[in-house]
């Protein structure tokens, strides 16, 4: 019997669990401060639903029928009062909620509509044929081009440019404001090579260079295009 | 099995036209059923370059509207019976032309011939985009020079995403056909080599056209090349194309132009 007794007794299970909660610190005179509270429910109605509040009392010294009046008056504008922080314990009634103490800061995420999945992109493309006269090729990361990139044809990208194959047409790298970003090319006969918003046509570009395998980047304000080897 | 083939290159007067009726007569020696439509709405010139411009009754409009039959609209050659065409509207525009009822006529065609060539329209407009909507094949009239050489880079760019195959995620096989070439001028280098042509536009080589009076004398009396002068450079040449266009492995050679009373004294294989 005593055996049996024993095993249908159920432990209590108790596990520790933190919750982030905002913290309101009323202020004299609380009307005013209601006020405020009114205000941001006028600006954005739904903040605070579903958002238990703590109220840290450090700065206010009130009555127990003035903290009584206070977490009525929040009720009223649908705010869960979850406890109390910085007041004394004999203040607080049975029915209030409970003092809580060793409350920590924390940073709040600036918003509730995160993107999701922040993850950044590899949005790095690749191209198995060649870029043909007229098209235009977009991309956020790099671009590479299996093939030549023909005359009246254009490549921007916001990383860096590689071309194996000719290139005839024009190539824009860091487009978003990358300086460190580079254009390669198995032959160089580009009619403009831009990076970061610095460029040079194809008549600046150094004749000795044409048809050469080569690369540019930017030192400063300046294009540097040099041959690859 | 039917093949729709688009003879296009986005710059005008390069020699579609020439080329769609001297290939279109050189299949239909070797006795291929072929039918060749101009698309060209309201410039149409293929069936003057094939001498039937007198026997147009109904045009590819009249059968995309429903006023005609196909049938009522093909014109059959008086010299090779198993050359068709389908002349264009003069008196219209390329709006007249509808993606449908393009659709449905290259469709009937396919049950009807073993080859249909599109002659497309200069531009990459309505016309020269309905011309090489449906074709399985793509043949790019080029000259040895940059415009044209650019004109048809873009063209391929189009092939490779307006046609109904490249939307299907098939390819459209291309073919490069170099017209107006002069070996002549080229090796002195007044005009692109054969070689820039061929690594600029990354794509297969047909067969290379000289530069002849005989393309021009053909054109003029209503007779394909292939057919006027059948021994001439460039008709050599084209029936070179088609034999490669039909699987055949052929050699490619730049045929040479004849010329003088010694060349021709020295005999006819000198070619």
């Amino acid at each position: 019997m005593d055996a049996i007794a024993k095993a249908t007794r159920q432990p209590v299970r108790m596990r520790g669990r933190s919750y982030v909660a905002f913290t309101f610190g009323p202020v004299v005179p609380i009307a005013g401060w209601l006020e405020e509270i009114d205000a941001t429910l006028a600006r954005s109605p739904g903040f605070f639903v579903g958002r238990p509040v703590v109220l840290d009392l450090s700065a206010v010294d009130l009555s127990q029928s003035a903290i009584a009046h206070l977490v009525a008056s929040l009720e009223q504008r649908n705010i869960r009062v979850l406890g109390f922080e910085n007041v004394d314990a004999a203040r607080l009634t049975a029915s209030m909620p409970p003092l809580l103490t060793g409350g920590r800061h924390c940073m709040l995420a600036p918003s509730e509509p995160k993107k999701p999945e922040a993850k950044p992109k590899s949005a790095s493309l690749v191209l198995h044929s060649p870029v043909r006269s007229g098209q235009s090729i977009f991309s956020e990361g790099d671009v590479t081009v299996l093939g030549s990139v023909g005359s009246g044809a254009e490549i921007v990208a916001c990383g860096s440019i590689h071309v194996y194959g000719a290139l005839r047409g024009r190539a824009m790298a860091g487009f978003s404001g990358n300086s460190t970003a580079r254009i390669f090319c198995q032959k160089i006969e580009a009619e403009l090579l831009a990076i970061d918003g610095y460029y040079q046509t194809a008549e600046e570009i150094d004749v000795a260079l044409r048809n050469r395998p080569a690369q540019a980047w930017l030192e400063g304000d300046i294009m540097k295009i040099a041959p690859l080897n | 099995m039917a093949k729709v083939l688009v003879v296009t290159s986005g710059k005008g007067g390069v020699g579609k036209t020439t080329s769609t009726a001297a290939l279109g007569a050189a299949l239909a020696q070797m006795g291929e059923k072929v039918v060749v439509v101009d698309f060209d709405v309201g410039l149409r010139n293929l069936d003057l370059v094939l001498g039937a411009e007198r026997r147009v009754v109904f045009d590819l409009i009249n059968v995309v509207q429903g006023v005609a039959k196909l049938s009522q609209a093909l014109i059959r050659d008086k010299r090779l019976e198993n050359l068709w065409l389908l002349p264009a509207s003069q008196t219209r525009d390329k709006d007249a032309l509808t993606d449908a009822g393009v659709g449905s006529i290259i469709a009937e065609l396919r049950t009807r011939f073993d080859w249909i060539l599109c002659d497309s329209p200069a531009g990459i407009e309505r016309g020269a985009m309905l011309a090489m909507r449906y074709a399985d094949e793509a043949i790019i009239v080029t000259n040895p020079e940059v415009s044209s050489v650019r004109d048809s880079d873009r063209i391929i760019g189009m092939l490779d995403s307006k046609t109904v195959k490249a939307e299907r995620g098939e390819r459209v096989e291309k073919h490069i056909l170099i017209t107006r070439y002069d070996s002549g001028r080229a090796s002195r280098g007044e005009m692109l080599s054969i070689d820039d042509i061929l690594d600029i536009l990354a794509t297969p080589l047909l067969g290379i056209i000289p530069e002849s009076q005989d393309v021009l004398r053909a054109s003029n009396v209503g007779s394909p090349v292939t057919l006027n002068n059948a021994a001439s450079a460039p008709a050599r040449a084209y029936t070179d194309a088609v034999r490669r266009l039909m699987g055949e492995a052929v050699n490619m050679t730049v045929p040479i132009e004849r010329r003088g009373l010694m060349n021709r004294l020295l005999g006819r294989r000198a070619a």
